[in-house]
């Protein structure tokens, strides 16, 4: 199943480090990323990802990086990519 | 993928409250009416049960998939008027054996206490009418909803010249909510029988064994889309609207074949309709206000709404092959918290919101109005509003509630999504030897269309 995360907050060290931390741990494999600090301050980021759901469930991903986004003070969503498709592609 | 469109789609759901407003599972229940209301109240608790036992469950699930939130889960059913019941006791009996299998399941609200009356009434009507204040006060997830019109058929007077009783009724049976009863109940001219929102749900007779018609909404992302807009002319901001309709549109789209898929169930009608909720920044009020009106209300209101409700349809249309409901734009008062200023500034009063209920989407929905108008008035009210649906072939409904013991200005907090409601005056001349007339309004002359 793919997925887009997306990770939105201040910036400060180790963001990159620890999400895909996380992932690596839950075998989900990032297969892009996309990164830029807006504004000199605002860290925004984006990751399409592949889990394997033999490995873990969306659930479990989804859990994990909503505990790590809490831990870092960041924004971190997770969502099937279908969704952007279907709103932004005719 | 382009970065900017992903962002876009967090911040519709983050910021400007981007949700599906319902997923309703609609059931059939003409195989489970027998002439034994036990025998029928069985039957339908258990298919209510056995065929919506996933939906609360499934719909989350997809919800927190596609990180967007499917914020209601309801269900419609048949009519309940065609259970044919002898008697008020047994009527009541079936509709509090429908709110048990609502909340059985965990479903917020349940639609279908209703009868299509546009006609005329059998006798098992007349006493399903008789009902409907004890239902709506016995109950708490059932909404009650009856037909008195449409295009094809007149208008039947007699019916609404009882609704103004039944109504003034459940208002005193539910005094101590705030006359709560009535806000679950609506009556319509030209009632659709695959709409997903409430109060007015039911599973029309010509629907399938069951079937999930999906209702997004999205007032918050119009509005923000249109800030950006300052200075555009009205056909700039018209196509705005209809592309970011066009958006909301296909989320639900996605969102609903997934629910569909999961339980089992087909997919019916995606209704896109904009229904504000009392959150800020969820009003429709507000898009006419950032298009220019310093208040809902004033003039100019009924050419916005006008404008907003057919861009709307056209943003829709091209992003779904199914769109079908009410699809446009709601004017709840007690929902819109920039309606409810509007009243209290005084630039929206009930003869307004009739005007604009010609071009949006239903009608006159959740007006609060003095506990002490007169049943003849009330019912006149309905008349009107119903007359403007029959003759420009629209839906259009009605949802007041004489609040008991309130006078103007006061208001009446029915909290959660029904929000609160300023009560509005209404005309102090006496409407009484007209509505006592009843009969029926022949069908308008451009109906005769074979």
């Amino acid at each position: 199943m793919k997925a887009i995360i997306t990770v939105i907050g201040k910036d400060t060290t180790g963001i990159i480090y620890n999400v895909s931390k996380v992932l690596s741990k839950l075998k989900v494999n990032i297969e892009d990323i996309s990164q830029t600090v807006m504004q000199g301050e605002y860290f925004t980021m984006l990751m399409l990802v592949k889990i394997d759901e033999k490995e873990c469930s969306f659930k479990d991903v989804k859990e994990a990086l909503s505990d790590l986004g809490k831990n870092m003070n960041l924004s971190i969503q997770i969502q099937k990519e279908d969704i952007f498709d279907a709103m932004h592609k005719i | 993928m382009i970065y900017k469109d992903i962002i876009e789609t967090i911040k519709m759901i983050e910021e400007e409250n981007l949700d599906i407003r319902t997923t309703t599972l609609g059931i059939s229940l003409l195989d489970c009416f027998s002439d034994d209301y036990k025998k029928t109240s069985k039957k339908i608790y258990d298919k209510i049960t056995s065929i919506s036992k996933d939906l609360v469950k499934t719909a989350n699930q997809v919800g927190d998939e596609f990180g967007i939130s499917i914020v209601n889960k309801r269900l419609s059913v048949t009519p309940i008027s065609l259970a044919h019941a002898k008697s008020v006791d047994e009527y009541l009996e079936i509709a509090k054996v429908l709110d048990k299998a609502a909340k059985d399941v965990g479903v917020d609200i349940l639609g279908g206490y209703s009868a299509l009356v546009q006609k005329g009434m059998t006798k098992s009507d007349e006493i399903f009418f008789d009902s409907i204040p004890y239902v709506l006060e016995a109950t708490d997830n059932v909404c009650s909803s009856v037909n008195v019109a449409s295009t094809k058929t007149g208008i039947n007077f007699d019916a609404i010249k009882k609704l103004g009783h039944i109504i003034k009724k459940t208002a005193y049976l539910t005094r101590e909510n705030e006359s709560f009863g009535c806000a679950k109940f609506v009556v319509f001219a030209n009632a659709v029988e695959d709409n997903p929102f409430m109060a007015g749900a039911f599973h029309g007779v010509g629907e399938g064994e069951c079937v999930i018609n999906v209702g997004v909404s999205g007032p918050g992302v119009v509005k923000t889309a249109l800030e950006n807009m300052q200075g555009a002319t009205l056909d700039e901001v018209a196509e705005v609207i209809k592309k970011t309709a066009f958006k909301i549109t296909r989320a639900g789209q996605l969102i609903g074949n997934e629910v569909s898929k999961r339980i089992g169930v087909p997919f019916g009608i995606l209704d896109l309709s904009l229904a504000p909720t009392p959150e800020l920044g969820d009003s429709v009020a507000q898009i006419l206000e950032v298009m220019g009106l310093e208040r809902c209300g004033t003039h100019g209101s009924t050419a916005a709404l006008a404008m907003l409700t057919d861009a709307v349809k056209k943003g829709g249309i091209m992003a779904s092959g199914n769109v079908g409901g009410l699809s446009g734009a709601f004017i709840p008062v007690s929902e819109d918290n920039r309606m409810i200023a509007a009243v209290e500034d005084k630039a929206l009063n009930i003869d307004k919101l009739e005007a604009m209920t010609s071009v949006c989407s239903v009608g006159l929905d959740m007006i609060a109005i003095p506990g002490d108008t007169p049943e003849s008035t009330i019912s006149a009210i309905i008349a009107d509003e119903i007359s403007i649906g029959v003759i420009n072939n629209k839906t259009t409904a009605v949802r007041v509630i004489p609040a008991y013991g309130k006078k103007e200005g006061e208001m009446a907090d029915w909290g959660g999504l029904f929000g609160v409601a300023p009560v509005m005056s209404v005309n102090p001349y006496s409407s009484e030897d007209f509505v006592n007339r009843g009969g029926r309004i022949p069908a308008p002359v451009h109906s005769f269309k074979n």
